[in-house]
């Protein structure tokens, strides 16, 4: 008996959003970054376009933060040194930069608006990739820094964030006088990320150059919040919903390198096995499982979690002959 | 739920004038009224004083195509005038609406349906008339269905209409009509799309606007995934929302109410 190969139909697709400009765009990126167009769910390449693959973003601070001691490793030379770090992780293969402004946070040293856009402009002058800037988490410091940013990098199509729920209009405000993307970041609930991302089309911003964080957690953490959310919005998105079809993005490094199974030592659980591959697989592996969910842009730490989760979105990228 | 916006009909007064003079205003404030109201299609007749059917139908169709992105609900039972509309329309979407359940109303409409790749309003009623119970409409929903896979059509192309009377005077089809859509969402793999005259069920009632909008969020509960009704009651349209919402069909946001108005 013949088998009919089963395929969904659906009416709606995922944004298409670039990050970064090149000369010809007003910028002076290098190279630029294409992520979305999806109208299936995630590598279903049988029923329909998965025409982009996902990207790899990883992640710097401007100031030297107290990260894993497998982490420091790799980066020792260069962690007080964001231009340096940055060009090292080009090297690893980041289609983009993700840079933290932890440094404006008024416990770590307070830099003024103009020092953290100065950070900024050294990094674009230094990489062709684009950059994902967010700030230092501290509310009122972010809608001071943010602006100031977006208007010293104005041309280059930041994505920059975060906008939340309660403080989104200073930074999706900036990002439309200069014509930057907006990260969007709701706590683990599609409600208020379908809702932030109406406030933002209300303030004039086109939804197509929003971003949706879903906020992510850590394998073994409450990874299944985050894949069933990004699930759920994918076929929300796939179904018509205009304020989901959004591209996603996946902040993994920190919430992998922080959970107990990426610090404990293999002399204390000897069952574990060895620390650092154990740590870098944390890392690669909740990648792995956000893939499947449909996540657009990861950002990471880790090289070699890099690497494995390249290679596992190329094979995932080749459509099967059916 | 789709909403298909019955404004456009030459039964009410200023359209009847503008399709008696061919002026497009008219027909093309009312498409984007009802847009902004909520409406998915748009329902077009020419109503009963339209001299030629087969001139006036298609004009109506080709005013609306240059102003709105809305699919049409083609409404006539004159099906040469139909296919004039449909070819002027020339693109796949469109709802023909509608028919009754005889066969050669069947064999005129459905190879229409597939050549020009329109859906079809199939109508539980018959020369005998309207049945009174569900299980009769039931079975003329599957000659419908099975009359669809000799034509080449999917279950999914039809939308089948319990048909819907007033509740003053026949009290006792409302539930009839619940239990139809209950079970034509059982009849086949993918299931028939249903859909109601939903204005119908006030007729001739004092309280037209609150007997529409809870009998629509009833037959949502029974399956119902569309009605020709007035896009622009906005009672009416924010309890289908609300209704999308509590039965999981949209994803919930504070403004929901707003965001199904912009799809």
């Amino acid at each position: 008996m013949a088998t009919n190969m089963l395929k969904e139909r659906y009416s709606g697709k995922i944004n298409t959003v670039t990050l970064g400009a090149t000369k010809e765009q007003g910028g002076t990126r290098t190279s630029t970054v294409t992520v979305g167009g999806d109208s299936t769910m995630p590598f279903l390449h049988f029923e329909g376009d998965m025409p982009l693959k996902p990207v790899i973003a990883m992640e710097i601070e401007d100031i030297k933060p107290d990260w894993h001691p497998f982490l420091k490793e790799v980066y020792a030379d260069v962690m007080d040194n964001p231009v340096a770090w940055a060009k090292k992780c080009v090297e690893f293969g980041a289609d983009l930069i993700y840079i933290k402004l932890n440094g404006a946070h008024p416990d770590n040293g307070n830099k003024s608006p103009e020092e953290c856009a100065k950070v900024v402009k050294d990094v674009l002058a230094a990489v062709g990739v684009p950059l994902i800037v967010v700030g230092c988490g501290e509310e009122e410091k972010d809608n001071a820094v943010l602006p100031v940013v977006a208007e010293a990098a104005a041309g280059e199509n930041l994505l920059i964030g975060l906008a939340k729920q309660d403080s989104y209009k200073s930074v999706a405000a900036a990002a439309m006088v200069h014509k930057h993307k907006v990260l969007a970041q709701s706590p683990l609930d599609i409600n208020i990320c379908k809702q932030l991302n109406i406030l933002i089309s209300e303030l004039g911003l086109a939804p197509e150059n929003v971003i949706i964080d879903p906020a992510t957690a850590a394998l073994g953490y409450g990874i299944e919040y985050t894949y069933s959310i990004l699930e759920r919005g994918r076929l929300g998105a796939l179904q018509g919903d205009k304020m989901l079809s959004q591209p996603v993005i996946c902040q993994i490094g920190h919430e992998a390198w922080r959970a107990k199974e990426a610090n404990a030592l293999e002399a204390d659980f000897p069952n574990w096995g060895d620390q650092g591959e154990r740590a870098i697989l944390w890392e690669a592996m909740t990648a792995a499982g956000l893939l499947q969910g449909g996540a657009h842009i990861m950002v990471l730490r880790h090289p070699e979690a890099v690497r494995l989760v390249k290679k596992n979105a190329e094979q995932l990228m080749i459509k099967p002959e059916i | 739920m789709l909403i298909i916006g019955e404004r456009i009909n030459g039964m009410f007064k200023d359209i009847g004038v503008a399709i008696r003079e061919h002026d497009p205003k008219p027909l093309q404030e009312w498409a984007a009224k009802q847009k902004a109201g909520g409406a998915h299609y748009l329902d077009v007749n020419t109503g009963p004083n339209s001299e030629d059917q087969t001139v006036d139908l298609p004009w109506m169709v080709s005013v609306l195509k240059e102003c709105t992105d809305l699919p049409l609900a083609i409404d006539t039972t004159n099906y040469d005038a139909m296919e004039k509309a449909l070819e002027v329309y020339g693109k796949p979407g469109a709802l023909i609406n509608s028919i009754g359940c005889e066969q050669e109303k069947i064999d005129r409409v459905f190879p229409m349906a597939a050549k020009y790749q329109a859906d079809v309003v199939c109508l539980c009623i018959n020369k005998v008339g309207i049945p009174k119970s569900a299980d009769d409409r039931v079975a003329m929903a599957m000659e419908f269905v099975a009359n669809a896979e000799a034509y080449g059509l999917q279950p999914d192309n039809l939308f089948i209409d319990p048909i819907i009377l007033p509740v003053n005077v026949a009290q006792e089809h409302g539930v009839e009509a619940l239990e139809t859509i209950r079970q034509i969402k059982m009849i086949s793999n993918p299931p028939p799309k249903t859909t109601v005259g939903l204005s119908n069920i006030s007729q001739k009632s004092p309280h037209r606007s609150i007997i529409n909008r809870t009998f629509a969020v009833m037959a949502m509960t029974a399956g119902l995934d569309s009605a020709i009704c007035d896009a622009n009651d906005e009672a009416l349209v924010d309890a289908i929302a609300t209704a999308r919402l509590i039965l999981n069909q949209d994803i919930y946001c504070d403004s929901y109410a707003k965001v199904f108005r912009q799809r």
